[in-house]
C-alpha cells in the first residue's frame, strides 16, 4: 500500500496544477481572440496612438493645454491631474470636516451634537451620484448669470465660475510659498514639542495660536518685504470680456459642485470612523488628562485622538481610496477628469479599448496602492505610539 | 478534516478548459451575396425591411398611434411606394447606431436610411451611398439675446458638447484655424448638455443642425432661441446599401431623384392628377411615365415615380411635412433646396 501522507498532497497538486493550466488557457484564448478581433476591425494594438494628435479642447487644464499642439498623452496627463487635483483636495476637506463632526457627535453641546448627527445621517444615506447633480444645479441655479456678475475687491462669482486674482509665484516671488512652507514645518515642530511635554507629564506647549502665527506671518512679511524692497508678487487680475470674466485663476463649476460632494459625503463617513474611534478609548484616559489639569480641549487632541487614531486610520485609508475611485462619478457632471477625457473622448475618437481602459485601470490602481502605502506607514507610527 | 475532491476540481479543470473552445469557433458568416438581387428578394417577400434610427424627430419617430413618419420614414414609404404601389408595405426596424452597419451587411434590412453620414470610410466598407437625401452639419444653439448672427461671433464664448463624436474635433479645428478662442464644456449625454446650455452655464450648444432643431423644443422657452444658419462641419446624411447589387442603388438612388424632380417640375401630391390629365411638359411626362419606359430599366412599372408622388409626395412635400415651417422642428430648407432655389439638391433628369 502507497503512504497515504504523500498520495493526497500529490494528487492535489496535480489537479492545482491542471487548474492553473487551465486558467491560463482561458486567458491565452481570450487574449489571442481579443487581437484576432481588434486586427480584424483594422486596430492596430499598443500604445502607440499616445503620440498622435488630439485635436480637441478640454475645459479645465492644470497644464499648458492647446488643441493644436497636443497629444493623447497630453489629454492623459490633464485628466489625471484633475482627478488628483479635485481628489486630494476632497480627501483634505473631508478629513478636517469629519474630524468636527465626528468630535461634534461626542460633545457636550446639544446643538453640536445634534446637528452632526442628522449632518451625518443626511448625507450618509443619499446615493453620491444625486448629491453630485444637486450641488451642480444648485451652484448654476444660485448664482449670478454670465452677464452680470458678482464682484468683489478684483474678484468676480457667475455661473460659469469664481474668478480669483492669481498671484504667480515665480523669481523672487517664490519666497511667498518658501515661507509658507517653513511655517509649516515649524508648526509640525511645535505640535511634536507639544506632545512630547505630555508623555513627559510637563505642561503641553500652546498649539493654535503660536501655530497659525508661524503658518501665516513668514508668507505675509514676505510678500510685505518684496512689495517695499521693490518687487511686489505680480497678480494676475480677472477682467471682463465679451461673454465672460477671463484671467486670473478661474473655479469652474463643475469642479466645485465635485469637490463640495465628494467632500461632504466622505465627510459623514470619516465623522462615523472618527465617533467610534473617540468611543474606543478607555474612559480612565480622560480622567487621568482631566487629573493633569488639562483643558478638555488639549484632552482631546494631547490624549484621546493620538489613541484614537490606532482604530481609526485603518477604515480611513479605504475611505480616502472611495473617495479617489468616486471622482469618477465627474463625467456626469461635465468635469474633465482621467475617466471623463480618456476613457470618454480619447476612447471614442482612437478606439484603442482594450489600451485606453487598461491604462486608466492602472492609473487607479497605483493611486490606490500609493495612498495605502502612505496610511499604512502613518497607521504603523500610530499604532506605535500605544502607551 | 482536510479533503480534496479531486473528481469535483478535475471536472472543473475540464470545464475550463473545454468552455473557451465553442467560443472560438468562427461566428456564422454572414449570408453571402446571394445570387438574385435585393430587388427580387423584396418582391418574393412582399414588403420592404428599412433600418431607421429609433427615434430622431422629424426623421423617424412613431407617432401617437404606433405609425412611424419622418424624413427618412418617408423615403422608405416612397421606395415601398414605387416598387408595390403601397407606401404601408415596409417593415421598419430600428438601428442603433452601433449595430446598424451590421444589419445591412448581414441582410437584416434592405436599405438603411437613419441619417448616417456617407464618409470615405464608410463608403468603402462594404456598403454605398446612393444618394444625399439631408445635408446637415455641425450647428450652434444661441440665445436670441446675444443678437449674433455668425459663428465667428462666438470669439471667447462657452460652448456646452456633447463629447465622444467628431462635434469636438471639428470645433477644436474650427476656432483654431480662423485664431478664434472659446472654452468647452463636455458632458456624456444629450439632456445634461442642453441643462448647462440652458441654465446659462454655455453661450452656444454645438452638434449637428438637424438634432438642435430638436433640441431647441426641449427648452422652456423654443422661440428664445436660434440655430445659427452656418454649420462648420459637412455631414451629408444618406441611405446605405450592401455593395454589389447595382440594380437596387439605382432604385435607391432614383427614388430620391425622382421626388427632386417632381418637386423641380411642381409635381405634388395635391396636384398629380391634375398634371397627369394636363401633362404639358415632356419633363413631366417621363417622370409620370407617360412617355417612355423608363421604369423598366430600373426592373419597376413605368409609372413608378407617379407612385411614389401620388403616395408620399415629392421632396418639398415630405420636407415639409416632416421637418418645415408647419411643424413644431421648423428647420429652413437652406442647403436642401433644390439647386435652382440655391440649395444643393440636384436631381439628374429623367430621361
Amino acid at each position: 500500500m502507497r503512504n497515504p501522507r504523500i498520495a493526497p498532497s500529490w494528487r492535489a497538486l496535480a489537479v492545482q496544477t491542471l487548474l492553473v493550466l487551465a486558467l491560463a488557457t482561458l486567458a491565452y484564448l481570450a487574449a489571442a481572440n481579443a487581437a484576432q478581433k481588434l486586427a480584424r476591425q483594422g486596430i492596430v494594438a499598443g500604445f502607440g496612438f499616445l503620440e498622435r494628435a488630439a485635436g480637441f479642447d478640454i475645459g479645465q487644464s492644470l497644464i499648458p493645454y492647446a488643441a493644436a499642439t497636443a497629444t493623447y498623452l497630453d489629454a492623459f496627463c490633464v485628466g489625471l491631474l484633475n482627478t488628483l487635483l479635485v481628489s486630494g483636495l476632497a480627501i483634505v476637506l473631508s478629513t478636517v470636516l469629519g474630524f468636527a463632526l465626528g468630535i461634534a457627535r461626542r460633545s457636550g453641546n446639544l446643538l453640536a451634537r445634534s446637528f452632526a448627527a442628522a449632518y451625518v445621517e443626511g448625507f450618509r444615506n443619499l446615493p453620491l451620484l444625486l448629491q453630485l447633480l444637486v450641488w451642480y444645479v444648485a451652484v448654476r441655479v444660485a448664482l449670478p448669470s454670465s452677464g452680470d456678475p458678482a464682484a468683489w475687491g478684483g474678484a468676480y462669482l457667475s455661473q460659469r465660475g469664481l474668478f480669483l486674482p492669481r498671484p504667480d509665484f515665480f523669481g523672487l516671488a517664490a519666497l511667498v510659498p518658501v515661507a509658507f512652507a517653513a511655517g509649516l514645518f515649524a508648526m509640525g515642530l511645535l505640535i511634536r514639542a507639544s506632545h512630547r511635554a505630555v508623555a513627559l507629564g510637563k505642561k503641553p506647549v500652546p498649539v493654535l495660536w503660536p501655530g497659525a502665527l508661524l503658518v501665516l506671518g513668514p508668507p505675509a512679511l514676505a510678500w510685505a518685504g518684496l512689495a517695499l524692497a521693490g518687487h511686489p508678487v505680480p497678480v494676475a487680475w480677472p477682467a471682463r470680456g465679451p461673454y465672460d470674466v477671463e484671467g486670473g485663476l478661474p473655479v469652474r463649476p463643475e469642479f466645485a459642485a465635485l469637490l463640495i460632494g465628494l467632500s461632504t459625503y466622505s465627510a459623514a463617513f470619516i465623522a462615523e470612523l472618527v465617533r467610534s474611534g473617540l468611543d474606543s478609548v478607555g474612559r480612565g484616559q480622560r480622567e487621568a488628562a482631566a487629573a493633569l489639569s488639562l483643558s478638555r480641549g488639549q484632552a482631546l487632541r494631547l490624549v484621546v485622538l493620538p489613541q484614537a487614531m490606532r482604530v481609526i486610520v485603518p477604515p480611513l485609508t479605504s475611505q480616502y481610496l472611495n473617495t479617489t475611485k468616486n471622482s469618477s462619478l465627474a463625467v456626469l457632471i461635465g468635469y474633465p477628469d482621467l475617466v471623463h477625457v480618456f476613457m470618454g473622448t480619447v476612447l471614442n475618437q482612437t478606439n484603442q479599448a482594450v489600451e485606453v481602459v487598461a491604462l486608466t485601470m492602472c492609473v487607479y490602481l497605483s493611486l490606490s496602492l500609493a495612498t495605502a502605502l502612505v496610511m499604512n506607514r502613518y497607521n504603523a507610527r500610530a499604532a506605535g505610539t500605544r502607551r | 478534516m482536510r479533503v480534496v475532491r479531486p473528481k469535483a476540481a478535475l471536472l472543473l479543470a475540464l470545464a475550463l478548459l473545454g468552455a473557451p473552445l465553442p467560443a472560438r469557433a468562427e461566428p456564422a458568416k454572414a449570408e453571402p451575396a446571394r445570387a438574385e438581387g435585393t430587388l427580387a428578394q423584396v418582391k418574393a417577400r412582399g414588403h420592404l425591411v428599412c433600418g431607421v434610427s429609433p427615434g430622431v424627430a422629424g426623421f423617424s419617430v412613431p407617432d401617437g398611434q404606433g405609425r412611424w413618419t419622418g424624413l427618412d420614414v418617408d423615403f422608405c414609404r416612397a421606395l415601398a411606394a414605387a416598387i408595390f404601389d403601397d407606401p404601408e408595405a415596409v417593415r421598419f426596424i430600428p438601428q442603433s447606431s452601433a449595430a446598424r452597419f451590421t444589419a445591412l451587411q448581414s441582410g437584416e434590412i434592405d436599405v438603411l436610411a437613419r441619417n448616417t453620414t456617407w464618409t470615405l470610410s464608410r463608403d468603402t466598407a462594404a456598403m454605398n451611398f446612393p444618394a444625399i437625401t439631408f445635408y446637415d452639419g455641425q450647428g450652434f444653439l444661441v440665445r436670441k439675446s446675444l443678437d449674433i448672427t455668425q459663428v465667428r461671433q462666438l470669439d471667447r464664448a462657452t460652448i456646452c458638447l456633447q463629447q465622444g463624436t467628431t462635434t469636438e474635433l471639428n470645433l477644436a479645428d474650427w476656432f483654431r484655424t480662423r485664431g478664434l478662442t472659446q472654452s468647452v464644456v463636455t458632458f456624456a449625454n444629450s439632456e445634461q448638455t442642453l441643462g448647462a446650455y440652458e441654465s446659462g452655464r454655455c453661450d452656444a450648444y454645438s452638434t449637428d443642425q438637424s438634432s438642435l432643431y430638436g433640441e431647441r423644443l426641449k427648452t422652456a422657452h423654443p422661440d428664445e432661441h436660434v440655430i445659427l444658419s452656418e454649420a462648420i462641419s459637412k455631414e451629408p446624411f444618406a441611405p446605405g446599401v450592401r455593395q454589389g447589387d447595382d440594380q437596387w442603388r439605382d432604385i435607391v438612388a432614383w427614388t430620391h431623384y425622382a421626388m427632386l424632380d417632381a418637386e423641380e417640375a411642381g409635381i405634388r401630391q395635391d396636384n398629380i392628377a391634375q398634371m397627369r390629365r394636363e401633362a404639358l411638359s415632356p419633363d413631366v411626362k417621363r417622370i409620370l411615365g407617360l412617355e417612355g419606359a423608363y421604369g423598366a430599366r430600373l426592373g419597376l412599372t413605368a409609372d413608378w415615380a407617379a407612385r411614389i408622388v401620388r403616395h408620399v409626395g415629392n421632396y418639398g412635400d415630405s420636407f415639409a411635412r416632416n421637418l418645415g415651417d408647419a411643424t413644431p422642428l421648423k428647420i429652413p430648407r437652406g442647403l436642401n433646396a433644390l439647386w435652382n432655389q440655391g440649395g444643393l439638391q440636384y436631381g439628374p433628369p429623367i430621361r
